[in-house]
């Protein structure tokens, strides 16, 4: 008996590493040879990574997600006979002949341009589709007018299938319409075939979804299959909110002298939040629907839905309800850097009890914001924008701002929503009641 | 009389009418045609068919005419021949009869009532008909107008007397000394020629500085020169004023505007044809007009729902042939099947001696629609099969884009060149290249080859010539 180690194959296409989407096997399964083990991800195409050999699995090398080196080992195999490891080391002999090699590449189609790929990536299966024809948009280019070229019977076959024949681009001599040709035009649809300069593109990239992105989808999915959102929508005043918000960011020191953080909207929003679930504790809740229970926290962690390079991540503002207003601009701050950075911990990214989330200045009128799961409300953010206002005599500019939320119609009725919305707003268009035992 | 209901009524059956008819019976529609006359119109009665039988008797006459008198190169003599005229026309009369109930039956196998009468429009859904029993009055749900056309009659030149139309010359029973034709387009020509070459004293009378005007002078050339050897004089930019007043001669202003007196028999009136427009109650449905012509759009409708038109009244150019596509085009219409008027071409041929083809575009049209275009003219010297039946004159031309060869016009002159005409529309329905007559087996010795040589030609490589 000895060990074959399988080593993360060189896949083409110039790539240095490639992440492992998928395994399709796991440790003490018996594989044979040409067996799928693993799928790779370059940033230009999935790989699959097929067994050389008959064996059983003794090691996997990294997890689905990991970005893997040319090279590196990723497999280990128990194999009858000698295996390609001396002496039972795990490390694999210098000597040892690179065994495994792509089987098949899903290529993209927009592959390289180089000719000279091996042959076994020109077996393309999610490229070249079967019976694709070659762009037939070829010919002399019909003149505006010109009577399209076609004989008598695909004339009358284009007539009777109401086909206009001088959007069919022609393959034959002179642009010459064929009876393919509209067939293929039927196949495909109608389209601006001749159009200069643009050419059509027939290509499907395939992308997995992994990582974060599966999170975001799962997630999301879990709520909006579960969750009946009810969604209501209302203008703020927040006029007076920036004059304050303007006149405390002036002073950039705090009583200690130390520097005190830019204060945004947030929280100011944050407060009031904190002022309004005082008098409706049942929205700052996690509602296990499968339980039954409603757990009604009295903490307040609120979680700020953050856009990151690699998707939405949410972290979490822990005892807002302890937290003054300086605190709370800190705290954010603090966790949208590390959110940022990537360097959030997973502590960080969890634990929240309501949410907040906004496009910041990408704005928008109003969103149909998705309950973080398995919370009960979440509010959306929308764009500040100066509207005039009739104040019963005339139209003033006013710095208006809506606000859009979401609620758990299973817990939260639309009249305890609209209460608790009027009540943020409220606080807002009058923020010293915030700050108003 | 019991009034008739059906879902289509044709007006006339003549060539447009009869195959709108029997298309549409065919297709299960249930049809009538009404004609005053007898079936196949103009083309069958009193033009195409008639003259081309006249032309051939001519044609024939005239072969063995040239024999007796010694001058044949291919060692025939004969005796000094005579011509029965009467006798050609009624010969030609019978294969008109033949025709007219050829119509007739294919009418009937297809299912079509035959109505004969004068029609007129009562509205746009019912007409009356004039018929030998009483009046017939006929409902449908679409109407068809394939009134066709009839010889324009000059002011000054009523028909009458010595002065007579083609429809008369068709019919006489003797051949005029002395034959004057008033209009030098493609019907004056046939028929004077024909006459010319049946003994007739040939004089033709045209207003413009040239015969056959619609075609270009090369094309038309030998024509001419066929004319001159005839004995045929051709007045060209004279103005035909009147009868004399014994009526045994034609007045003419010639082009420099001396009086002259051509002294004839017979003055034939070929000046055009005019739509068939009055008469049957075009003024009780008026429908938009196209000049003198009825209008219609790309599936032959008038400006009145249901009613369609087809044929010489719904304008140029009267050809019988543009109106039997006409016809089954609104059939197929009517039947209810998608049809939009998509011809490329329309073949033209005068049955002059040397007959003369013209299929697509102009040289000029071709000029003026491609830019640059190229041109291959093959000559029928240069054929062995028109030097075996003595027709070395006239050419084939094809002109094609420069950019892609596509075939844009087909000309020919010469011997026999109408049966060419099939090649010529093929080629341009079907989308020719240049490439694509060239590459063509064109067999040997025909005249035909001449096409292909042309073709040849025009690419920079004939090999004949």
């Amino acid at each position: 008996m000895g060990e074959y180690v399988i080593k993360l194959p060189d896949v083409g296409e110039g790539v240095a590493e490639a992440e492992l989407v998928e395994w399709h096997v796991k440790i003490g399964d018996l594989v044979r040879e040409d067996a799928v083990l693993a799928a790779v991800m370059t940033d230009k195409a999935t790989v699959e990574i097929p067994s050389p050999v008959d064996g059983e699995i003794l090691w996997l090398g990294a997890e689905i997600g990991d970005t893997v080196a040319i090279g590196s080992p990723i497999v280990r195999l128990k194999v009858a006979g000698e295996g390609n490891v001396k002496g039972g080391t795990a490390e694999p002999a210098p000597r040892a002949e690179m065994p495994a090699k792509p089987a098949e590449v899903k290529s993209e189609p927009k592959a390289a341009p180089e000719p000279a790929e091996p042959p076994a990536k020109a077996s393309s299966p999610v490229a070249a589709p079967k019976g694709t024809r070659p762009s037939s948009v070829t010919g002399v280019p019909r003149a505006e007018g010109e009577k399209p070229l076609a004989s008598p019977a695909v004339r009358l076959r284009a007539k009777e299938a109401g086909i206009d024949l001088r959007q069919v681009p022609g393959s034959g001599p002179a642009g010459r319409i064929s009876h393919e040709d509209i067939e293929a035009f039927l196949a495909r649809g109608p389209q601006l075939a001749r159009t200069t300069g643009l050419a059509r593109k027939d290509g499907v990239e395939d992308i997995k979804v992994i990582g974060l992105r599966r999170k975001i989808a799962e997630k999301t999915s879990l709520a909006k299959s579960r969750i009946p959102h009810i969604t209501y929508v209302e203008e703020i005043d927040v006029t007076a909110l920036e004059e304050l918000r303007a006149t405390l960011n002036k002073d950039k020191h705090g009583a200690k002298g130390a520097e005190k953080p830019k204060l945004t909207l947030l929280p100011f929003l944050m407060r009031a939040m904190v002022k309004a679930i005082a008098d409706q504790p049942n929205l700052n809740a996690l509602f296990d629907d499968e339980a039954g229970v409603i757990h009604q926290h009295e903490g307040i962690h609120i979680g700020i839905a953050a856009q990151t390079a690699t998707g939405l991540v949410v972290p979490v503002v822990k005892h807002a309800e302890a937290r003054d207003l300086w605190d709370c601009a800190a705290e954010v701050n603090r966790l949208a850097d590390a959110a940022k950075t990537g360097t959030a911990t997973r502590d960080e990214l969890s634990g929240s009890t309501i949410t907040i989330t906004s496009l910041g200045a990408m704005g928008g009128v109003a969103t149909t914001p998705v309950i973080n799961y398995p919370e009960v409300a979440i509010v959306g953010v929308n764009k500040m924008m100066v509207r005039p206002v009739w104040d019963g005599t005339q139209f003033v500019p006013r710095k208006m701002m809506n606000l859009s939320s979401s609620f758990d119609h299973r817990i939260i009725d639309g009249w305890d929503a609209a209460v608790f919305v009027q009540r943020i707003k409220a606080l807002l268009e009058t923020p010293a009641l915030i700050f108003v035992d | 009389m019991k009034e008739i209901s059906c879902k289509l009524l044709v007006i006339g059956a003549g060539p447009g009418g009869y195959v709108c008819a029997i298309r549409a019976g065919q297709l299960g529609v249930d049809t009538v045609i009404i004609e005053a006359g007898k079936p196949g119109g103009t083309c069958l009665n009193v033009g195409c068919i008639p003259s081309k039988a006249l032309i051939h008797a001519a044609e024939e006459f005239e072969k063995v005419a040239h024999m007796a008198g010694g001058k044949s190169a291919l060692g025939i003599a004969v005796a000094a021949p005579t011509l029965d005229l009467a006798k050609t026309v009624r010969w030609k009369d019978g294969l008109v009869s033949r025709l007219n109930s050829g119509v007739a039956g294919l009418l009937k196998k297809a299912k079509v009532k035959t109505v004969q009468g004068w029609a007129t429009f009562r509205d746009g859904k019912t007409v009356e008909v004039e018929t030998e029993t009483g009046t017939q009055v006929i409902r449908a749900e679409t109407v068809v107008i394939a009134t066709g056309s009839a010889p324009v009659e000059l002011p000054f030149l009523p028909f009458g007397g010595p002065v007579i139309s083609s429809t008369e010359a068709l019919a006489l029973s003797e051949v005029p000394k002395k034959l004057a034709v008033v209009g030098g387009g493609y019907i004056g020509l046939e028929l004077g020629m024909a006459f010319a070459k049946m003994g007739a004293k040939v004089t033709v009378v045209e207003a413009l500085p040239r015969v056959l005007a619609q075609y270009d002078a090369e094309l038309t050339r030998p024509v001419l020169k066929r004319l001159g050897e005839l004995g045929v004089e051709v007045m060209l930019g004279a103005k035909a004023k009147g009868l004399s007043t014994k009526g045994d001669a034609l007045l003419v202003e010639t082009a420099d505007t001396r009086n002259a007196k051509i002294v004839a028999d017979k003055i034939l009136i070929t000046v055009g044809r005019k739509p068939l427009t009055e008469g049957w109650g075009l003024d009780q449905i008026d429908l938009d007009r196209a000049g003198k012509f009825i209008r219609i759009d790309d599936q032959c409708r008038t400006s009145m729902r249901g009613i369609y038109a087809i044929g010489d009244v719904t304008g140029e150019p009267m050809l019988a042939h543009r109106a039997m596509a006409q016809g089954e085009m609104v059939a197929d219409i009517v039947a209810g099947h998608k049809r939009s008027w998509d011809k490329r071409a329309i073949p033209a041929i005068c049955f002059t001696d040397p007959e003369l083809v013209s299929a697509g575009l102009s040289p000029e049209e071709a000029k003026a629609l491609a830019g640059e275009i190229k041109i291959g003219q093959f000559p029928f010297a240069a054929n062995g099969r028109a030097m075996t039946r003595q027709g070395e004159d006239g050419f084939v031309r094809v002109l094609a884009r420069a950019d892609n060869h596509l075939v844009l016009g087909i000309q020919a002159i010469g011997q026999g060149v109408s049966e060419l005409s099939t090649a010529f529309g093929l080629a341009l329905e079907m989308g020719a290249r240049l490439e694509d007559i060239a590459g063509t087996i064109h067999a040997h010795p025909t005249q035909g080859e001449g096409f292909q040589e042309a073709a040849l030609k025009a690419l920079g490589h004939a090999l004949h010539f």
